[in-house]
């Protein structure tokens, strides 16, 4: 107990660093308007100014004569958007994402569930790792895997062969739509590798909220003589959907907005993602690629308006 | 010598008066308390003494230097925590070192102090361990060597017994009150248990709505309540309404009267009034007696070994006049 | 959820999580087996054979290293900018309550919550707008604003349990705001840093969708993985390109995981 001192205030220690600690005290607010700055300059100037400045893209035109952009405010470009066969890429695309992300709540709900009720100590961990890795592993690794399985001579055919069912597979690929000359080049091929790249994004959220659901209401819900159809029906799927939802952000957007998958795997047709890439790149219509590229905003921020109301924020 | 002076100090959050012209001189050597309900100031003054907060307005004072604009750090003031903030990445002994190591002392000498500072409150050889590993009691001893080794000119405690159960809260009350003699160092503790004030402090302020009610010594707050709010928060007194200290003759205030200068009957020079028994209830040493008297709730506390009358019954109390305490309007 | 009996799982469901799973993971497994098939021109299965040639076929494939070389230095820079950005604005958006913090964290979240390719397109029409050619830090600029939001969530999450007692406390022992930060802010809050530090490397490692739009003529091994995928020509090389690419995205995550997952007794002495 040696430091004994007879003043009560201290003098100011030395230096810049003395100095600068007392003003950050004194004024908090200049310590935080430099903690901001940075970040606010780069997302803020940099990455939002060059958002806007996209959309604003959006109201000019493009002169179809020379090619070059038309500095003149107008509608017309998003006229376009609304002409067949551009509508029909942005309709194609949302029924794409739907299906998706019902399809990623149906494969996802068991194995949320089964973390969450069921998952202890070790198995916990192995669930957890088991849907992080697949989620954060290489996006186009995974493509290319399903390249490996779609392709003609891919193990999916092989493995089909084995079992006798290859009748199966050519009778779905000569159905409409759907099918086309082989899995790689069909709606299914993009639909099964989208679910692959995008359902992990729904199962961590359905987990969270399933997790906040006490084991005794399912066991109250069996105690009143409800079967297991009917728990689910009444309180399982209620209880989780605010995490569904919140899931469904995910694969929703992230379907929406892809433009590599439908480009490797799958038909000719254009999906939106392909649609701003060719506008803005061979076609050179920086103003139809902006419009374009409002569509997945618009939407999205719809979607993100409905789930707030859902309370689906609070599950992610 | 003054060791902690308020002039005038406010500090208002937006529309909130937090601390409302507080004036405060605390003296040194002195185990001081501020007594009061939560958000009535006391808490926020604590903050102020500390350097954590900055007054909106009014001047304070350490030991005589201005103490407004200088932070925390450069105080020489130190502060037991009510949650005892102890960092969690730091062992015990680094814990109780970190003032000194900051302050550029040197490792072995900072490692001694800390070792005599945890042998201080009894935790000698403790040092190795983290917080996670002691009990609540531990860790309050720890927060206090860790700002005890700084050797403070005030010492702050904000609600330190809070978290403890009642047994370690008396056992503790006992070792800081001996600790502070000992030291000579002056303790400021905020609190809102009023045994608890009561029983410690050498002076007590008692806080409300961000003012200071009254500051006395634990007798004078107990006894001679200042304010109504005083009477119903530190003790079990009787709060008498106007109408009926009038009736008593000593005019229209409102008055305290605790419950043990009450008996039964009448006598020379007492003060009497008469009442109808509403309760009776039996404490062990005494018994509790509620009465109407007028309308006004009277409580007396009468030894055990006098009968009780019977409830509905109308009995006749008395005191000694001045043991009645008139109040201002508040 | 809390049930105390250990009941077991319906055989249904224990059979749809499973397969959810191995769903998840054999394609995976797949890349595998395919980094050592003696077939070159094709995707057959079963491998006609095994071999470990193509190991050093690709060794020996200086485009890979450079784009391999190209990936590391893009995903060191932008995860050291985003670390910088994340935590300040971490930092700022914990420590006080101030108008439009809502804001800043929705701000901070969008470009990764907005298509990669409205990012990437946003970025590029603005580059050709300043007239600043396509380079190596047109690149890290794209990748650093993605990456702020895996540091700045990690962080806010551990910021948040960092009590603001510990912060007064320690400035109250006589620590300055610079020794506060060095002594007790940065111990408490270091390794959630280093796990988002090694989310944003891998997140950074492995984008395509931006960066074909902020490239230029620079290959880094996504854009080299994507022009193999669209036009297949060395398909042995891309096989085991995939593998060490998956192997060295596992790694960050792994490490991650274990860096974050008893965080919740790092900061328990407060409340």
């Amino acid at each position: 107990m040696s430091i004994a001192t007879d003043t009560s205030i201290l003098a100011r220690r030395g230096g810049l660093s003395g100095r600068l600690s007392d003003l950050f005290w004194r004024k908090p607010g200049i310590l935080l308007l430099l903690m901001l700055t940075p970040p606010l300059l780069w997302l803020g100037i940099i990455y939002l100014g060059s958002l806007i400045a996209l959309l604003l893209q959006s109201f000019f035109s493009i002169d179809d004569f020379s090619g070059l952009i038309n500095f003149e405010f107008t509608l017309s470009t998003y006229r376009q958007l609304l002409i067949p066969s551009n509508f029909d890429i942005i309709l194609r695309t949302v029924v794409m994402a739907v299906m998706v992300t019902l399809a990623s709540a149906v494969i996802a709900f068991p194995i949320a569930y089964y973390a969450a009720r069921y998952a202890r100590g070790k198995w916990k961990v192995i669930f957890y790792l088991g849907v992080m890795l697949p989620l954060w592993s290489s996006y186009l690794v995974k493509i290319y895997a399903w390249k490996l399985i779609l392709a003609k001579e891919g193990i999916l055919t092989w493995f089909l062969a084995k079992l006798h069912l290859l009748w199966l597979l050519d009778a779905w690929l000569a159905l409409p739509v759907v099918g086309g000359s082989s899995l790689s080049i069909s709606y299914t091929g993009t639909f099964i590798v989208f679910i692959y790249v995008w359902m992990p994004f729904m199962i961590l959220p359905i987990q969270a909220a399933l997790e906040r659901v006490p084991g005794n209401l399912i066991e109250a819900s069996a105690d009143l003589g409800g079967n297991p159809a009917q728990t689910f029906r009444f309180v399982l799927f209620p209880l989780a959907l605010p995490g569904i939802i919140a899931g469904s952000i995910f694969t929703f957007s992230l379907t929406l907005g892809d433009y590599i998958i439908p480009q490797i795997i799958g038909s000719s047709r254009l999906f939106i993602g392909q649609a701003v890439y060719a506008q803005q790149g061979t076609a050179g219509n920086i103003p139809l690629a902006a419009a374009f590229s409002v569509v997945p905003i618009v939407i999205m921020g719809l979607y993100l308006w409905m789930a707030k109301r859902q309370g689906a924020f609070d599950a992610l | 010598m003054t060791a902690v002076l308020f002039q005038q100090v406010s500090r208002h959050f937006g529309a909130v008066r937090a601390v409302d012209s507080v004036d405060l001189a605390i003296a040194e050597g002195e185990f001081f308390a501020m007594l009061g309900p939560s958000g009535s100031g006391k808490t926020t003054c604590l903050r102020l003494m500390a350097g954590f907060e900055q007054p909106t307005a009014g001047h304070i004072e350490i030991f005589g230097e201005t103490a407004e604009g200088v932070p925390p750090y450069r105080r020489n003031v130190n502060t037991v925590f009510q949650d005892y903030a102890l960092f969690p990445h730091l062992s015990i002994l680094e814990n109780v070192a970190y003032g000194l190591m900051v302050k550029g002392v040197a490792k072995a000498e900072r490692l001694k102090a800390a070792e005599e500072a945890l042998a201080m409150v009894k935790l000698p050889g403790y040092g190795t361990r983290r917080p996670g590993q002691l009990s609540g009691g531990q860790r309050q001893r720890v927060a206090l060597a860790r700002a005890l080794v700084n050797r403070p000119r005030v010492l702050l405690l904000d609600e330190p017994l809070g978290a403890l159960d009642l047994k370690l809260r008396e056992q503790m009350q006992e070792e800081l009150k001996a600790l502070q003699k000992s030291l000579g160092i002056t303790f400021v503790f905020v609190t809102h248990d009023q045994g608890e004030a009561l029983s410690m402090a050498d002076r007590i302020a008692v806080f409300n709505d961000g003012r200071i009610q009254q500051l006395g010594t634990p007798e004078e707050v107990y006894k001679r309540p200042a304010t109504r709010f005083v009477a119903d928060f530190v003790g079990s007194s009787n709060v008498l309404p106007p109408e009926f200290v009038e009736t008593l003759g000593f005019g229209r205030h409102h008055a305290s009267l605790r419950p043990e200068a009450i008996a039964l009957g009448g006598g020379d020079g007492r003060t009497q009034f008469t009442g109808r028994v509403t309760a009776a209830n039996f404490l062990g040493a005494a018994n509790r007696l509620t009465v109407d008297a007028n309308g006004a709730r009277v409580a007396a506390m009468l030894p055990a070994s006098i009968a009780v009358p019977a409830q509905g019954e109308t009995v006749t109390l008395s005191f000694q006049p001045e043991d009645l305490h008139t109040m201002d309007g508040a | 959820m809390r049930s105390d009996r250990n009941t077991a799982a319906p055989l249904g469901l224990k059979i749809a999580a499973g397969a959810g799973l191995a769903f998840l993971h054999l394609p995976i497994l797949l890349i595998f087996l395919y980094a050592f098939t003696t077939e070159e021109k094709s995707y057959q299965f079963p491998p006609p054979g095994l071999t470990l040639k193509w190991f050093a076929v690709t060794w020996n494939r200086p485009d890979v290293w450079e784009a391999l070389g190209l990936s590391v230095r893009v995903a060191t820079i932008s995860t050291a900018i985003a670390l910088v950005l994340g935590t300040l604005c971490a930092a700022a958006v914990s420590r006080t309550k101030f108008f439009g913090r809502e804001t800043i964290s929705l701000l901070v979240i969008l470009p990764i919550a907005l298509p990669g390719i409205i990012t990437g397109i946003a970025l590029r029409s603005a580059f050709s707008f300043a007239e600043i050619p396509f380079s190596f830090w047109t690149i890290v600029l794209g990748h650093a604003t993605f990456c702020v939001v895996v540091i700045y969530n990690n962080a806010v999450a551990r910021f948040r349990r960092v009590s603001g007692s510990l912060i007064e406390a320690s400035m109250d022992l006589g620590a300055d705001s610079f020794q506060t930060f060095r002594y007790i802010i940065l111990p408490n809050i270091g390794t959630a840093l280093l796990a988002g530090g090694m989310l944003a490397f891998a997140l950074s490692f492995d984008e395509v969708i931006v960066t074909t739009f902020t490239a230029g003529q620079q290959s880094t091994l996504p854009i080299w993985m994507l022009e193999e995928l669209v036009r297949p020509r060395q398909r042995p090389v891309t096989n085991v390109v995939a593998m060490v690419v998956v192997i060295v995205t596992f790694l960050p995550i792994l490490g991650a995981y274990y860096l974050t997952r008893d965080g919740d007794q790092v900061a328990g002495g407060g409340k």
